[in-house]
């Protein structure tokens, strides 16, 4: 029986704004201008690189973000014609890591072990013994551990390498490939460009990312299949998995939070900046006022505020996930609501110094309606600003969301986080033996993500902000000399 | 003295690599003055970079030596170019607002120099800074060495800057574009001071400019400079009475001026090309009017022309036209006069002086003032009001021209937006200004509209007039939309087709950016505009001062062809006097916001009454042949 698809709030926004992502895609693609700026940020080896990462990232969000719930078998007698669905909303990514949702072991154990990492009281020969138990999942295929578990993991690690570069030699052939007949080049040459950095777009620094996370993701699979590749948290569950649905948790905060703010920042920038008078006056006091208020108090307010209206109707949701998902959708907002201060400061900055351009002027002498200036004159002129603002903030407010989940203000416990991992990891830092794969694997995916995200923000900022340009002026020993001078 | 040898400078760019010059040779002399010449973009400015070594972080001298009396700029370490920078060669720079340190006394600037060039210290230091003051002009130096940038004006401001330069005492001295940030009175009171110097101390200048003007009062020597590379250089003398290369002739013949009234100006078609291309010919030869088959074939070298008249001369040419052999073959392959010229010819047989018909004025205004609100306080009440232009009264007729002339800052811009009604809301305005009777401060609504498609403007900076995101279709067709609502789209499309054509550009150019055109063609584009919705008079705020001298030609000869054809009328704002003597009919002095002369424009420039406009007219340069 097909199952039941359930569409998030989140879902909904995440594909709608992939949709407005091909439709950018394209617009770029036909435009030449637009063309050029992107093309500079592929230049750019540390933003091509961290762009891919990203790329990755996101495929894991979209992935998670296709929900259903499962059809359960009629139960036995009864004849009703109704069918019966699974409590549980799972998404693709569930699908696809099934074996580590359903794995769920008794308490923490360590990364890739075959025993708890508490001890039990175990009868062994009669004897009451204080041993770790063997895992129900990790490692239950070993007959003999102590002897089989080290082999087990070289080869699954060696096959998963071999696995991880089959698929990156596929990968970069298939680039390479698309290159040389674009170019119109043979494949051997658009090679050795490649290899020696030659290229304009610095596809060394890419595919070389690319075979990287070719060589991660590998043996990670590999690994994940028979162990818990970062061992599981207090309540057994895999956290491996965790971090991967967090991913999504971060992203949809990143880009969510982001362009809740845009509208306020954009409208009351640009009017702020080309009504002048009292409509600055009274937006200019709103965000001094908004931006003078401690920002966690604020959110939390309003959190608090959310959190009695869910819990007042619990009855509107059918399952759990849809009340958790509601609440992250309203917690973007809250964000989006109390932090648009800065960048409306920065468009209504821009917005005076633009409106006394020459072009607006002629548009005023030519009667236009000030609408209309500043959805085609001001708009136009100052989204290179909201471009750099939104790629900015992307990663700050996935910081931001760990802060708030760690002061208890920020998604639903429920619901995988960063931020959510820290909180819990703060009682496991202070045990012994320490229990530290929790916290590095929240640490270590969230770096990765920030300092992706930071890259290509830096990327993206160098190649559209045209004062950035003067100072980075390419190197000229890269470029391949057309004629040799004696 | 100073030796550049086969310099080669290359940048490296996003659009590739560009060779800023290509083998540029000269030489000054202690106590002379050589002035290097050329439009916008020629390599005039990276000469002078790459001769104090500052050249910017993607650009390298290529190849070629500078040699300071004998020991090599190029490959000295960077310790040792400290100590010559400021100390044997200083420099001046165009922006006299940016080049002082706002946050450091002047006296302190000058005493920096000092101490590291000199061996003067402490209070001697000072009082050579004091003296250095004195000689530059400044009043009152003693006190005002203690003056913060802030203080100054201006042009106080470029001679702190050459007192700064001078005060080491160097042998020689690069003045990058110095006075063209001023105004024409202060322009000359610098040139004067600069010269003066320059005899004292008995240095060598290198002025660099592109006022053709400004040259030929200071120098002895000059270079002119195309596409990176010399074409001539010759005296000055030599230089202004028979210019060799065709494009510094032309360039002299473009220069606008009271004996070129009711002619076409001579202008050059097309634009410098850009340095990014290699080239196989002669650089000028798309634009030359006297290019032959041998300019395309083969790129000329700077030699010494055969035809000279001067015996130990040191002038050169890069031209085949002179050159001894290729000269039997010039006269009868030259090939015939471009396509622009020979349209300049014929219409200059027949056009004549745009007769003012006295008819009714178009535009009357009356006792104009314009006041600008101050306002402060917590609720930013109006605490006073600073007057920009004051009881103006002035008349435009139909197919007239008037200019309205005057220093920077006198209320002329101000008065021109009043009139296009571009201050509503933002200035309080008394008096009136009638078109056709009904007071254009007072109109509203579709009133207001229909008044406005009749007066329009042009604006002085191509860059910044046109919307860098709009597609030069939208550009022409928002005019049109809110001004002509009666026409649809396939009569506003026809209607911009044939503006286009009109201003001299290609229909392709319909569907592309701004920012694929030159400064020249931005401005047809802006005119273009302007003219779409049929206006009867176009105010023109220093339509040509952002452009080029050919390309200002260009453009004047245009505006004058349009106004002959379509009866308009001018407003004509500018500084520059020499276009004011080619173009206006009648002409209207301006300072500190009142009128102070008006009248026709030969008596009042021949025989000025006003003391003001008599000074304004000894300040701007001339172009006399010594």
């Amino acid at each position: 029986m097909a199952p039941k698809l359930v569409v998030l709030w989140t879902d909904a926004v995440m594909w709608t704004l992939v949709a407005a992502l091909l439709v950018y895609a394209r617009i770029v693609w036909r435009n030449p201008n637009l063309r050029a700026h992107w093309g500079r940020v592929l230049r750019d080896a540390p933003a091509f690189a961290s762009a891919i990462v990203l790329g990755a990232c996101l495929l894991v969000t979209l992935l998670d973000s296709v929900h259903y719930r499962r059809a359960l078998a009629p139960a036995a007698g009864a004849a009703s014609p109704t069918v019966a669905y699974d409590t549980r909303t799972r998404s693709l990514l569930d699908e696809l890591l099934s074996r580590q949702v359903d794995s769920r072991e008794a308490t923490y154990s360590r990364p890739l072990a075959y025993q708890s990492f508490t001890l039990e009281s175990l009868s062994v020969e009669g004897e009451v013994r204080r041993l770790p138990p063997r895992l129900l999942h990790g490692g239950a295929h070993l007959k003999d551990p102590a002897k089989e578990w080290h082999a087990d993991i070289v080869t699954r690690t060696l096959t998963g390498l071999l696995l991880g570069a089959a698929i990156a030699v596929l990968l970069v052939a298939a680039v390479l490939a698309l290159m040389a007949r674009s170019g119109g080049h043979t494949m051997r040459e658009v090679a050795t460009s490649a290899w020696r950095d030659q290229t304009d777009v610095r596809w060394r620094a890419a595919l070389a990312t690319l075979v990287a996370l070719c060589l991660i993701a590998g043996p990670a699979w590999m690994l994940a299949d028979g162990y818990h590749l970062l061992g599981t948290d207090r309540t057994g569950n895999d956290v491996f998995y965790q971090s991967l649905k967090s991913i999504r948790t971060a992203f949809v905060i990143g880009t969510l939070a982001t362009l809740a703010t845009l509208p306020f920042a954009v409208v009351l920038g640009l009017m702020a900046g080309w009504f002048k008078g009292w409509v600055d006056e009274v937006i200019q006091y709103v965000y001094t006022v908004l931006s003078s208020v401690p920002n966690v108090l604020l959110i939390a307010a309003c959190v608090l505020m959310v959190q009695v209206y869910l819990d007042q109707n619990t009855d509107r949701f059918e399952t759990g996930a849809e009340r958790a998902d509601l609440k992250l959708f309203l917690l973007c907002v809250i964000l989006g609501v109390t932090g648009w201060a800065g960048l409306c400061r920065l468009l209504r900055a821009e917005t005076l110094k633009l409106r006394e351009l020459e072009y607006v002027q002629a548009a005023t002498a030519f009667g236009v309606g000030p609408w209309r200036i500043m959805a085609q004159h001001l708009l136009p002129n100052v989204m290179h600003l909201v471009l750099i603002t939104t790629v900015l903030d992307f990663s700050g407010l996935i910081l931001y969301e760990a802060v708030l989940s760690y002061v208890g203000v920020g998604v639903d416990p429920s619901m995988n986080s960063f931020g959510g991992m820290i909180n819990l990891a703060r009682s496991e830092m202070s045990r012994d033996p320490l229990v530290w794969w929790s916290f590095a694997a929240a640490f270590g995916f969230m770096v990765t993500v920030v300092l992706a995200a930071n890259f290509f923000a830096d990327g993206v900022r160098d190649a559209f902000d045209p004062r950035a340009r003067v100072f980075r002026a390419r190197p000229a020993v890269r470029r391949p000399k057309a004629t040799s001078t004696p | 003295m100073i030796n550049v040898h086969d310099l080669q400078v290359t940048l490296d760019s996003d659009a590739g690599l560009v060779r800023a010059i290509d083998g540029l040779a000269l030489c000054i002399e202690r106590g002379e003055t050589f002035a290097l010449v050329g439009e916008s973009g020629c390599g005039k400015s990276m000469t002078a970079l790459a001769l104090m070594r500052l050249l910017p972080e993607n650009g390298r001298v290529a190849e070629g030596r500078i040699e300071l009396d004998g020991t090599d700029m190029v490959s000295l370490p960077e310790s040792a170019m400290r100590r010559l920078r400021g100390g044997r060669i200083g420099m001046i720079f165009q922006e006299p607002a940016t080049s002082l340190n706002p946050v450091m006394r002047i006296g302190d600037q000058i005493v920096e120099a000092i101490e590291t060039h000199t061996t003067l210290r402490g209070e001697a230091a000072r009082a050579k800074a004091i003296e250095w003051l004195g000689r530059v002009g400044i009043p009152e130096p003693e006190r005002r060495i203690d003056d913060y940038p802030f203080r100054m004006s201006g042009g106080q401001k470029q001679r702190v800057m050459i007192a700064i330069a001078l005060a080491a005492e160097p042998a020689f001295l690069v003045a990058d574009e110095p006075t063209t940030a001023l105004d024409v009175a202060i322009q000359a009171q610098i040139l004067e001071l600069l010269k003066r110097l320059q005899k004292e101390q008995g240095m060598g200048m290198l002025l660099i400019t592109h006022d053709l003007a400004v040259v030929s009062g200071m120098a002895q020597q000059v270079a002119l400079m195309y596409a990176g590379q010399i074409v001539e250089t010759a005296s000055a003398a030599e230089f202004f009475s028979s210019p060799m290369h065709p494009y510094a002739r032309l360039l002299l013949q473009s220069l606008p001026g009271t004996h070129k009234r009711g002619e076409v100006l001579a202008s050059i078609a097309g634009t410098v090309p850009p340095l990014t291309q290699t080239f196989i010919g002669c650089r000028f030869e798309p634009r030359c009017d006297r290019a032959f088959d041998r300019c395309r074939a083969q790129a000329p070298q700077l030699e010494e022309p055969f035809d000279t008249t001067a015996t130990p001369s040191k002038r050169a040419v890069r031209c085949w036209l002179h050159v001894a052999d290729a000269a039997a073959h010039g006269a009868e392959g030259v090939r015939a006069v471009t396509v622009e010229s020979e349209h300049i010819r014929q219409a200059a047989g027949t056009t004549q002086s745009t007769a003012t018909n006295a008819g009714l004025p178009l535009l009357d205004v009356q006792q104009l003032t314009v006041r600008f609100p101050i306002r402060s306080g917590l609720l930013q009440r109006v605490r006073a009001y600073s007057t920009a232009v004051s009881d103006v009264s002035l008349q435009i007729r139909r197919g007239e021209t008037l200019a309205l002339v005057g220093e920077s800052g006198c209320g002329k811009t101000t008065l021109g937006k009043a009139i296009v009604q571009l201050l509503r809301q933002q200035a309080v305005i008394d008096g009136r200004a009638l078109l056709d009777g009904a007071d254009l401060f007072s109109l509203q609504g579709a009133a207001l509209l229909q008044a406005r498609r009749s007066v329009q403007m042009i604006f002085q900076d191509p860059y910044a007039s046109l919307n860098p995101r709009m597609r030069v279709a939208e550009v022409l067709d928002e005019g049109l939309a809110t001004l002509r609502p009666e026409l649809d789209a396939d009569a506003r499309r026809a209607r911009i087709a044939s503006m286009v054509d009109r201003v001299g550009l290609r229909q392709d150019a319909l569907q592309r950016y701004p920012h694929e055109f030159s400064g020249g063609q931005r401005q047809r584009i802006a005119i273009a505009r302007a003219l779409a919705v049929e206006p009867r008079l176009i105010v023109c705020d220093e339509p040509t001062s952002a452009l080029d001298v050919s390309v200002q030609a260009q453009i004047l000869n245009l505006l004058r062809e349009l106004q002959r054809e379509m009866g308009l009328s001018y407003l004509f704002i500018t500084h520059h006097l020499g276009v004011v003597e080619y173009i206006a009919d009648r002409v209207a002095v301006m300072k500190s916001g009142r009128i102070v002369e008006s009248g026709d424009a030969g008596p009042l420039l021949a025989l000025p009454k006003d003391p003001y406009t008599r000074a304004l007219l000894a300040a701007v340069p001339r172009l006399v042949v010594p």
